[in-house]
């Protein structure tokens, strides 16, 4: 007897969560009524632990004396843990010059590494104060999510590798195979979109870590993986025999990749703006963290003084002391620097820098005046 | 008169009921400020929850569906596949888990001591290593070290076997099909009747026919007639052989089970068999020794003794564990996700991350698993009862 009351309360109690949530998402038209309402009484509370509204994660980060940064932990190049413990890659750098900006201090982060699957969860919730894990700006996640994209760092494409003797050299080849990709991504829609617009039939195999996708390929699973062109240069490194494998020279989609932060906060949202902006800006001007303090000694040139804090106090105007963006530059480097040591040639992965280059050479990067 | 009359806070049932209501009340407002805390958080972010997303084009496609889906259906109909690719394997892994369970059960307790010390060291080991750690190993150190598809292993029937998994012959419904169909319940309902008349015979005349032996075989004769009838009349099998062959990267026809349901089938089969094990041990222990005893004196051999005596008795012991195996195999289901199979839980952590829908599809995967639960019980509560009516 008393187990059947124990059934029937827990069924109460899921039919009352689905009840509510239907609920309310009849009123949803009132939405940004009582998205009002609620910000007044947090604020009234004192707040929550999600820090949110103008200039509040600023103040979070500030006091706590760090920034949490969401970051890939198994992504070579990009995120990745190395043989001493400590994260490194691309990414990772953009975490540490967001940290040199607000503290003068790059060490000043803490990492989380997190799964695409868990990445936007983590934001949403305060768990982390910048997600900067490769993550494609689509405008279902610019708006569904709660989230805002700060300026792309790294302009990408969907690539496919499959193996050399497959004999696989183009899309319609891979009628009938099976295809690793992970979950979680925007790769999983953009492989579905062109399979069917090509009249492919093919089968997914879907995992929830890049290490399984890989791993997975790597033991013949699949015909095929699919995902961003430089994960797929980045992870062809850790296969058995990386020459076995070959990247097909068509590209899915575009994948614009870059820092997101929640929405709200626009404060926030302009400093890690900026902070991607003076990296490039910092290529622009030729100043790097080799010729920086050269620089702020001898230069005339009024714009380069903006940007290094001589003048005009553009620090303060995002809430940052004035040298923000010379600490940046001198101690995390400008875009070429963080490229070059990440990705460029001296790396495994060689990377071309191709639509990553400046606007000068040709390449997509253009950072608005720093005036 | 009523001198005695006790004040309302000292009488017993008085105090009972309050703090009944006292704890009922602390229960309901912590819920409360949960979910209002839940809601607090999303609609700051604009994100009230909502199931609108449900009907909405999924876009992505499931590598295995056993209803008709692709990326133009909707994210309703993606979590109906993953609800399906569960109950699949769940209930699969349920029927073969018991019966490996109830043999490894019965090896442990044979006087053999071969048999019974590899059934204890069948039982020892995996009952000792985390689920994840098995199906890890069936996936990749089983199930993906086959060869590849080009270097296939050949079986008789033909049944191709790669590390894309296993492909055996299977049937194609033809035209007689439906009607086959019809032949086959026509079946069904006489066997009932010769159950039931059979059983009424026995309770009249004392002397219990073979009920279960008789209603089966009237079940197989009319398959099997029927089958012939539509051979020959119709000059059409109700089913076709539908043999699999490769053809470019793939296997085409037959029955394919990839390597990713083999591999979460042979785990959970393993693993929980190793449980089912104990119990129908612990079952069958639980039976006095007088009962088995007495079985032998009257003559029965080995076998008889188990099937009329033993099991019987043990099943009243064996069947509520039973259920909790049961509802552990098919909640540990979702550790499929670790090795790539398309079931609810990875499925719906795709919707999730398409849609941010993180509350409500959360919310809509307890109730599914809360539901398979219930279901289960419900199906092994009126099962217990029906044992313990015909056991006493």
């Amino acid at each position: 007897m008393s187990k059947r009351i124990f059934y029937v309360l827990g069924v109460l109690v899921v039919l009352g969560m689905l009840l509510a949530a239907c609920g309310n998402s009849g009123q949803s038209s009132n939405a940004p009524q009582a998205v009002k309402t609620v910000i007044v009484t947090v604020q009234a509370k004192g707040g929550s632990n999600t820090p949110s509204g103008y200039g509040a994660t600023l103040k979070a980060v500030k006091e706590r004396g760090h920034l949490i940064c969401g970051v890939n932990s198994e992504l070579p190049g990009f995120g990745y843990v190395d043989d001493q413990g400590n994260y490194k890659g691309f990414d990772v750098d953009y975490c540490h010059a967001l940290a040199a900006a607000i503290f003068g201090d790059p060490s000043k982060v803490e990492f989380r590494p997190l799964t695409a699957k868990e990445r936007f969860t983590a934001l949403q919730t305060g768990e982390i104060d910048v997600l900067i894990r490769n993550t494609t700006w689509t405008l279902t996640r610019d708006t569904d999510l709660g989230t805002n994209f700060a300026a792309t760092t790294f302009y990408d494409g969907q690539g496919i590798m499959v193996r050399k003797d497959s004999g696989i050299k183009k899309l319609e080849d891979l009628e009938g195979a099976k295809i690793c990709v992970a979950t979680g991504t925007t790769t999983e829609l953009n492989l579905a979109d062109q399979m069917a617009a090509h009249n492919i039939d093919y089968t997914p195999v879907v995992y929830e870590k890049a290490d399984q996708v890989y791993g997975a390929y790597d033991e013949g699973r699949c015909d095929a993986v699919t995902s961003d062109r430089s994960q797929l240069v980045s992870r062809r490194t850790t296969l058995k025999n990386p020459a076995d494998n070959v990247i097909l020279d068509v590209t899915l989609s575009k994948e614009p990749l870059g820092p997101v932060v929640r929405q709200g906060d626009d404060q926030w949202f302009d400093i890690v703006n900026w902070v991607v902006f003076a990296t490039f800006t910092g290529e622009e001007f030729g100043i790097t963290s080799k010729n920086v303090d050269d620089v702020k000694a001898n230069t005339k040139n009024p714009n380069i003084r903006k940007f290094l804090g001589l003048e005009g106090e553009m620090g303060q105007k995002l809430g940052l002391s004035n040298d923000w963006a010379y600490n940046i530059i001198k101690m995390v480097g400008n875009y070429a620097e963080i490229y070059n040591r990440n990705l460029g040639p001296d790396t495994p992965f060689n990377l071309p820098r191709g639509l990553n280059s400046s606007w000068k050479d040709g390449g997509l990067l253009y950072a608005p005046p720093i005036r | 008169m009523n001198e005695t009359s006790i004040p309302f806070w000292r009488d017993e049932r008085v105090l009972k009921w309050v703090a009944q209501i006292v704890f009922l009340i602390a229960t309901l407002a912590f819920l409360w400020y949960l979910y209002h805390n839940m809601i607090t958080a999303l609609a700051q972010r604009g994100l009230l929850p909502s199931f609108h997303f449900l009907s909405l084009t999924a876009g992505f496609d499931i590598g295995q569906h056993l209803i008709s889906y692709s990326r133009n259906s909707t994210y309703g109909r993606a979590f109906i596949v993953g609800i399906l690719n569960t109950l699949e394997v769940s209930a699969v892994g349920i029927v073969f888990a018991t019966i490996l369970g109830i043999i490894v059960g019965v090896m442990r307790l044979s006087t053999n001591w071969l048999i019974n010390k590899i059934a204890s060291l069948y039982i020892e080991i995996i009952r000792n290593v985390p689920l994840l750690v098995l199906l890890v190993f069936w996936y990749t150190g089983v199930f993906l070290q086959m060869p590849r598809l080009k270097e296939a292993k050949f079986l008789p029937g033909p049944t191709i076997i790669s590390n894309r998994g296993i492909a055996m012959p299977w049937g194609k419904p033809t035209a007689t099909w439906h009607t086959y169909l019809y032949i086959l319940l026509i079946g069904l309902i006489l066997a009932a009747i010769v159950w039931w008349r059979l059983t009424l015979i026995g309770k009249r005349t004392g002397r219990t026919p073979l009920v279960s032996a008789w209603s089966t075989l009237t079940f197989l004769g009319m398959a099997v007639l029927g089958w012939l009838a539509l051979t020959l009349f119709a000059h059409q099998a109700p089913l076709a052989p539908d043999l699999p062959y490769i053809k470019g990267l793939r296997t085409v026809g037959g029955l394919e089970l990839t390597p990713e349901f083999m591999a979460l089938f042979s785990g959970l089969v393993f693993y929980t068999a190793a449980f089912i094990a104990e119990v129908v041990r612990a079952g069958i222990q639980s039976v006095s020794k007088g009962q088995i005893e007495a079985a032998r004196a009257l003559g029965l051999n080995g076998f008889q003794t188990l099937r009329l005596v033993v099991f019987p008795q043990a099943l009243r012991v064996i069947v509520p564990p039973m259920t909790s195996q049961y509802l552990n195999l098919t909640k540990n289901s979702s550790l499929a996700v670790f090795i790539g199979f398309p079931d609810l839980y990875s499925v719906a952590g795709t919707i999730h991350n398409q849609t941010g829908r993180a509350v409500e599809v959360t919310t809509l995967m307890m109730a599914v698993y809360l539901s398979f639960s219930l279901v289960t019980s419900v199906f092994m509560n009126w099962y217990n009862k029906k044992i313990r009516l015909v056991e006493r």
